[in-house]
């Protein structure tokens, strides 16, 4: 520093501390108390590392549609929900402090409230400030969040031949899901609908890709735009062989499906018989 | 452009500087003369200042900063799309807006120019631009006002000497603010807003509170019990963005010489109290001195001043009138 210049050279050295004047001794602290608090903040903000260095499943989010990958998804999101606003089934939260650079970006948990896609035209990415959700995209059949896959085959209802009576999941459940034949424009709570179905296709039959393309094969696509049309199936029941003559049933997940999380939101096992992926999409099978 | 560089100075660190005599124009070299016999009377000043009282501008800065907050809060919870999103980047109206540190954050992390985030960028910019820069932090910033009551605790407790206060260099901030848009290049991660209090109080005031408030109330413990308003005047990198645009702006605050007796109380309540430094006895180099860019355009100082010595100024605007 300046100080150290106005010294005679010879009076550098071990002499050096013990004549520092009070003055001098001041300055010193102050500097070494303000390359600490540099430090100190750097490291703290560096801490936000932890979390996003351990990449395992159990950390992985499932981002909203549009996400870009990853790495570009945390380089770009501006953290300012207004994704979250504009859910008509507030599927999306956002992360907290313990997601490090995540934390504030949005996310689902599909299991609590899966993207139903009753928005129809991904008002989220249409929200987006910074393209985190990418605007290159219009359809939810375009979207790749995830890719559902049969987690707990000994589970699934169907695959025992079972079917499935009375409300999805527990009464108490809040989950909402748009029932194009009970409501156009609003979802409903789930547990607001009784089903009574000879063998459980809970899953096929809320699967908002499905749903589209059986509008489609109707005549009605959504909104009347034929490109809401998903071009590819995303899940059916199969019949499953089985040697003692009851009929049972497997779901099977096709190309088509975009890991929105429908299905393990309604699936009635606990848990869930069907799970969504969070690091595999339509395009790596 | 001697002020500006002045102002830059400061901003970036560097300790106010005794103008030579050659830089303080007669004008106010004569008032310097004259006071240099005056003695303030302590007894006379505090009177003074104990009639005079206000808190005028802190109540209405209050009002704005929590105003604002809850436009965002009433807009998301009444769904009426006033005002969306949060403090790093919303939608007035349907209007982009844009923090410019955060966007700065993003686009160094993202390296791509992002047409919705310029937009919000320049709106934004240009508001600021009109309104001070730094304006920005004690009229919207919502940790501005938690860390204003901090600080009246740690004020209290170094006045009664239960506790010592440490300050630290300014230029911390500068260092930091470099590091953290190095680092969002280098990492691809924004790494400032992972610990960004502000983003983190107004996320918690629209979506709901988590443990990210943890962190907050970290920061005010450390201003409440070591040192005042260390993040606002080390440490915050909005702050700075916000002062450099600061440096433009035609709204700021004004000193005005005649009056002043000198008496120091403003330089007690500022945040910044390296900007008043030309209302030290003998230190204006003008008989009205703007003051510098850090400068958050609080207003305390003029709540403060008990002789009018502290007013906001738009430049140019009284020449126009």
């Amino acid at each position: 520093m300046s100080e150290d210049k106005d010294k005679p050279k010879s009076n550098a050295g071990a002499v050096h501390k013990a004549a520092m004047n009070p003055r001098q001794q001041k300055a010193r602290r102050r500097f070494l108390r303000s390359v600490g608090l540099a430090v100190g903040m750097a490291g703290i903000s560096l801490m936000g590392f932890v979390p996003v260095l351990q990449s395992h499943q159990s950390r992985m989010r499932l981002r909203p549609p549009g996400a870009l990958g990853e790495h570009e998804f945390l380089a770009s999101c501006i953290k300012c929900g207004q994704c979250v606003q504009v859910c008509p089934v507030e599927a999306i939260k956002l992360s907290d402090f313990l997601d490090g650079f995540g934390s504030g970006t949005p996310y689902l948990d599909a299991r609590t409230q899966a993207c139903d896609f009753s928005c129809d035209g991904l008002q989220c990415v249409l929200a987006c400030p910074t393209g985190s959700l990418t605007h290159e995209m219009s359809y939810p059949a375009q979207t790749r969040m995830g890719f559902a896959r049969l987690d707990k085959p000994k589970l699934c209802l169907a695959r025992k031949g079972l079917g499935f009576e009375g409300k999805v999941r527990t009464p108490e459940f809040d989950g909402l899901f748009r029932y194009t034949e009970i409501d156009r424009w609003n979802p409903i709570p789930v547990r607001d609908r009784d089903f009574d179905l000879e063998i459980c296709d809970l899953c096929v039959r809320h699967c908002p890709i499905e749903i589209r393309r059986q509008q489609c094969a109707e005549g009605n696509p959504p909104s009347g735009d034929p490109n809401q049309c998903p071009p590819l199936p995303a899940i059916s029941l199969e019949p499953l062989p089985s040697g003692d003559g009851k009929m049972r049933m497997t779901p099977v997940i096709h190309k088509g499906c975009v890991g929105c999380g429908a299905c393990e939101m309604v699936c009635p096992t606990e848990p869930a018989s069907i799970v969504i992926d969070i690091d595999k999409t339509a395009d790596m099978v | 452009m001697n002020l500006l560089f002045e102002s830059f100075a400061q901003l970036i660190g560097r300790a106010p500087r005794k103008p030579t005599k050659e830089e303080i124009k007669p004008a106010a070299q004569k008032i310097h003369f004259y006071k240099r016999g005056e003695k303030l009377d302590r007894e006379e000043a505090r009177a003074l200042h104990a009639a005079h009282k206000s808190n005028k501008w802190r109540n209405r800065r209050w009002v704005t900063l929590i105003a604002i907050n809850l436009l965002f809060v009433v807009s998301y919870k009444l769904d009426i799309q006033l005002l969306e999103g949060a403090l790093t980047a919303s939608r007035f109206l349907g209007f982009h807006m844009a923090d410019l540190n955060s966007s700065l954050q993003v686009t160094l992390a993202f390296k791509e120019i992002l047409l919705n985030l310029v937009i919000g960028t320049v709106t934004i910019l240009l508001l600021w631009l009109l309104l001070g820069g730094r304006t920005f932090c004690s009229w919207v910033c919502p940790y501005h006002l938690v860390a204003e009551l901090a600080e009246k605790i740690h004020v209290k407790l170094v006045d009664s000497k239960i506790i010592k206060g440490y300050d630290f260099h300014r230029g911390v901030r500068t260092f930091l603010y470099i590091l953290f848009a190095l680092l969002a290049l280098v990492t691809s991660y924004t790494v400032f807003e992972f610990f960004s209090p502000t983003g983190i109080l107004s996320r918690a005031l629209i979506y709901g509170p988590g443990l990210a408030l943890v962190w907050v109330g970290a920061l005010l413990l450390f201003e409440v019990f070591v040192s005042r308003r260390a993040w606002c005047r080390y440490v915050c990198p909005i702050g700075m963005t916000y002062g450099l645009v600061g440096l433009f702006s035609p709204m700021r605050l004004v000193y005005d010489l005649d009056g002043c007796q000198h008496e120091g109380e403003c330089r007690k309540v500022c945040e910044v109290p390296h900007v008043l430094e030309p209302v030290i006895k003998g230190r204006a180099t003008d008989r009205s001195v703007p003051i510098g860019a850090d400068c958050t355009r609080c207003g305390l100082c003029i709540d403060t001043c008990p002789t009018g010595s502290l007013r906001f100024e738009v430049k140019g605007l009284s020449k126009l009138l």
